[in-house]
């Protein structure tokens, strides 16, 4: 009963809003639809609607699912100054970055489905009734690790909710293991992601150990981003109280990450230009382009305009505080994030073909229309979902005879956590 | 295993009135009459023990073989000179500074090669005759590594003639055209 | 001050309502998809939807798929279709040698290749890419051309080297694959299972030749050009959204012949055996001539040779 009341009162809480929120829902709603209709030219036909070809075979879809791995991963940003050095001004809304990290799973789940040639057969991929071919497929490490991950965040937000929902506190001996667990999880995440490139000897521009930190280090700055960006429209919009110093702390670590970023692409591209191998050839592709062959150039470029800006923006403290330039600098952060991980990440890896080949990929209309439609989704599922979280975590939306835990004393002390 | 370099140099010279393949190491997997033939190699053409290659026949022109319906009864003329006949075969463009035509063909009988020594061999057998300067590809199409091949890579193999892919007379190959290029992957839509 | 936990009746305290609610709905509405999706089908199609991996069907339920291919193929192209599943024969391990002082870039070995291994001709699929590259600077992939055209061949200043899928004694594609939808035959082909593959392209990203190609749409094949004797796992037509790649023409060589490449190069520049018969073509290549592989850094292990025979 209790739950049934939980999801019809659910359901009516995303069903009311403001006109503003409408408006968003609508024109979240008109993505997904531009999404469905892509999809189906591209069931229709097969990915040959995309632009990848067989001397680019990873390109849109691929460089999407690589860049929410890392926001999905950023969410630790949030839970380690909550949870392990137990900062309170942010432990009330890790809840919103855990849901982020469920939403941008499920987007790099519908990636991966939507670049597959044949998606009905998932089940292959599968233990037991499948083949699940570990250790030596770091795919099929991929696929457990974002699945359990999605799992682990799910149960622990689901729980801090309904727990809150029907007026209990969360259960410290089960929800912290699993929320301290959510760190290394993270981290496996997007490592195994990074494998996934690293580990191919016949691309010589992934081929670098320093892969899997530079994967992390770009998560770490661009997820938190969004974070940004919906606390300050939270505490607006709602009675939840969000002090500044847990925003400006947030964007101080972006800096952070974004340097050790930046150091790591700045040692890649001294090894690339030092050594002067004929590896050099992608990075040229990226950065200058081979012959008459530019297409990615300015996308390359711009990338890297927007993280170094974006970095002085929040390292300043000045630029940091102010509310103009900090969210400028989101928006920068985040999108030089996207354009490095997206599509400078996967192109000039394909850019010249193993024989020399060059294809000049760029998006293909399904392929925009079908992207757009999952981006759709996944911020319509974390719309949903943060409005009714916001409201059970202000006690607006409790079950029926619940009162609202003292939330503040239940936070908890090293001694207790220990 | 094949005998290290130095001992089949003594070989070589210890059958120094031998033709090249006597005396020389049998090659690995080469079939045990091949090896045979390899020590008795002097012996004229067509007798048992001779190396036979399934080959298919040679590819004369048309007419023109055997050679003996014209030349039984003409007197060979050995003096090198432009012929009046075989236009076709002429002028020799296969090392014609060195040889001409009778240094291959025999004068009589006219429907024989011959080699070097002597030793008259058919044109089923010309291999033997290209061999003699052509050392290294005829070691090479003996094993099948030389040439076209088809057949069965476990069992039989199809040989080829020398002649059925070189003309003799201006062996040099003509260029082909090539097939299509592949489509480049901007050309491909659906 | 701890408030009293406030229980239901049945509520654990880790019990989750919500995500058992949500997950209830999630699971009985996938359930009910998937049931009207197998309801719709002909047991035919049940069939060949849940058919198991190719290593893993018993020899009964391979008879089964091959008759029922059989008949599928030959309904589709109307003319008698067999697909066989001939395993490896004993004691063979297949290896290629190319002699690139012979290649002349005629490419009749790509469009033999294209016949007899049934390759989509509307988009074409090509297993075997020549490039062609230029004399004074050597075998370098990364500044060869696989689109030349020219009158004749080979031209002036250039040589060729055409490049297929080396099957690997090491392949990464193998490692890669998330299904084990590829993987190594005991003699030394690496197939693919063209009902298994999921069409990730993992294993095109790995390959460093460029062996692998994809069929990004479904393959268009004039009956008339169909090869109608195939194997399972070589030259049977394939199905969109899977990968698809040269296998030595298993469904030739298993049978004691060469791979159609071998068979029409007019200058003999492609030899073909078996590793472990002392007495073939690709052992004396190896023993008498100068082999190299392609990026041997790599250490895939190539089982493909190139060599200069004069």
């Amino acid at each position: 009963m209790l739950f049934w009341n939980f999801f019809v009162g659910s359901v009516r809480i995303v069903l009311k809003g403001s006109r503003a929120y409408f408006a968003w829902l609508a024109f979240l709603l008109a993505l997904i639809a531009i999404g469905i209709t892509g999809y189906a030219e591209q069931l229709h036909s097969g990915l040959i609607k995309t632009n990848m070809r067989d001397q680019v075979s990873w390109a849109f879809y691929i460089g999407n699912f690589t860049f929410l791995v890392g926001v999905a991963a950023a969410a630790v940003v949030l839970v380690i100054p909550a949870y392990v050095y137990h900062w309170k001004p942010i432990k009330e809304i890790v809840i919103l970055g855990e849901l982020l990290a469920v939403s941008s799973i499920v987007m790099c789940l519908l990636f991966v489905a939507v670049d597959m040639g044949r998606p009905d057969r998932f089940w292959h991929m599968l233990p037991l009734v499948g083949k699940w071919n570990a250790p030596s497929s770091l795919l099929a490490w991929d696929a457990l690790v974002l699945n359990l991950y999605f799992l682990l965040n799910f149960t622990i937000v689901t729980h801090l909710l309904y727990r809150a929902h029907t007026g209990r506190h969360y259960s410290k001996s089960f929800a912290t293991p699993l929320i301290l667990l959510s760190i290394p999880a993270a981290v496996s995440i997007h490592t195994v992601t990074a494998f996934l490139y690293n580990g191919l000897a016949a691309r010589p521009y992934w081929n670098s150990a320093i892969l899997a930190p530079r994967f992390l280090a770009s998560a770490f700055c661009s997820g938190p981003a969004i974070m940004l960006v919906l606390l300050q429209v939270v505490r607006k919009a709602t009675k939840i109280a969000i002090k500044d110093e847990a925003i400006w702390k947030i964007a101080e670590l972006m800096a952070y990450a974004m340097f050790i970023n930046l150091f790591l692409f700045g040692a890649e591209i001294f090894r690339e230009y030092y050594s002067n191998t004929q590896h050099l050839l992608f990075t040229r592709y990226a950065f200058s382009g081979l012959g008459e062959h530019r297409t990615l150039v300015p996308y390359t470029w711009l990338a890297l305009f927007l993280s170094v800006g974006s970095f002085l923006l929040f390292l300043v403290p000045k630029t940091r505080k102010n509310w103009i330039t900090l969210n400028l600098g989101a928006g920068m952060i985040y999108a030089g994030c996207y354009i490095e991980k997206g599509v400078a990440l996967v192109i000039p890896g394909f850019t010249p073909s193993v024989l020399g080949d060059i294809y000049e990929y760029f998006p293909s209309r399904v392929e925009l229309m079908v992207s757009v439609g999952v981006y759709g989704i996944g911020f319509l599922l974390y719309t949903l979902m943060v409005k009714v979280a916001v409201r059970i975590i202000t006690g607006d939306f409790l079950a029926k005879g619940a009162t609202m835990p003292e939330v503040h004393e239940a936070h908890a002390t090293p001694a207790e956590v220990a | 295993m094949r005998t290290p370099l130095p001992l089949s140099a003594a070989l070589l010279l210890a059958g120094a009135a031998c033709t090249p393949e006597q005396g020389a190491p049998p090659l690995p997997g080469q079939a045990p009459e091949a090896v045979a033939a390899a020590a008795g190699a002097d012996k004229p053409a067509g007798r048992p023990g001779a190396e036979e290659f399934p080959v298919p026949p040679p590819p004369f022109t048309e007419g023109v073989f055997p050679c003996s319906q014209c030349h039984e009864d003409l007197e060979p003329n050995l003096e090198r000179r432009e012929l009046g006949m075989h236009e076709d075969k002429q002028p020799l463009r296969h090392g014609d500074r060195e040889r001409w035509c009778f240094d291959c063909h025999n004068p009589k009988p006219r429907d024989m090669l011959r080699l070097a020594s002597g030793t008259l061999v058919p044109f089923s057998e010309s291999y033997r005759l290209c061999g003699q300067c052509h050392g290294d590809k005829y070691r090479d199409w003996k094993v099948g590594v030389h040439g076209k091949r088809t057949g069965s890579w476990n069992g039989k193999k199809q040989y080829l003639l020398c002649a059925n892919c070189h003309d003799p007379h201006a062996p040099h190959f003509k260029a082909l055209q090539p097939l299509e290029p592949p489509p480049r992957p901007a050309e491909i839509h659906d | 001050m701890n408030p009293k936990d406030q229980r239901e009746p049945g509520m654990a305290g880790s019990q989750l309502p919500e995500a058992s609610s949500r997950r209830d709905f999630l699971a009985r509405a996938a359930a009910a998809v998937a049931g009207a999706v197998l309801a719709n089908c002909s047991p035919e199609e049940r069939e060949a939807y849940l058919q198991k991996h190719f290593r893993e069907l018993t020899k009964d339920e391979l008879a089964r798929v091959l008759s029922r291919l059989d008949a599928d193929y030959t309904k589709r192209f109307g003319k008698p279709f067999r697909v066989g599943a001939e395993p490896a024969l004993a004691n063979t391990l297949f290896g290629y040698a190319l002699d690139l002082s012979r290649c002349i870039g005629c490419r009749r070995c790509v469009y033999a290749c294209v016949k007899e291994n049934n390759q989509s001709r509307e988009p074409k699929v090509h297993w075997i890419t020549v490039l062609e590259m230029k004399k004074e600077t050597g075998v370098d992939v990364m500044d060869s051309d696989a689109y030349y055209r020219a009158e004749q061949v080979p031209r002036e200043g250039h040589f060729y080297m055409p490049v297929a899928c080396q099957q690997c004694r090491n392949p990464a594609c193998v490692r890669v694959c998330p299904a084990g939808a590829t993987w190594s035959e005991p003699d030394g082909i690496v197939t693919v299972d063209y009902n298994w593959c999921i069409g990730c392209r993992c294993c095109m990203s790995a390959c460093p030749y460029g062996a692998r190609h994809f069929n990004w749409t479904e393959p268009k094949l004039p009956s008339e050009e169909a090869n109608p004797e195939t194997h399972y796992l070589g030259n049977r037509p394939r199905p969109r959204g899977v990968v698809e790649k040269c296998t030595f023409c298993v469904q030739r060589t298993r049978k004691g012949l060469y791979p159609a490449c071998v068979e029409v190069c007019p200058v003999g520049a492609r030899k073909f055996g078996n590793l472990l018969d002392p007495a073939s073509e690709v052992r004396y290549v190896i023993e008498n001539k100068r082999v190299f592989i392609l990026k041997e850094e790599l250490n895939t292990q190539p089982k493909f040779f190139y060599f200069y025979g004069v």
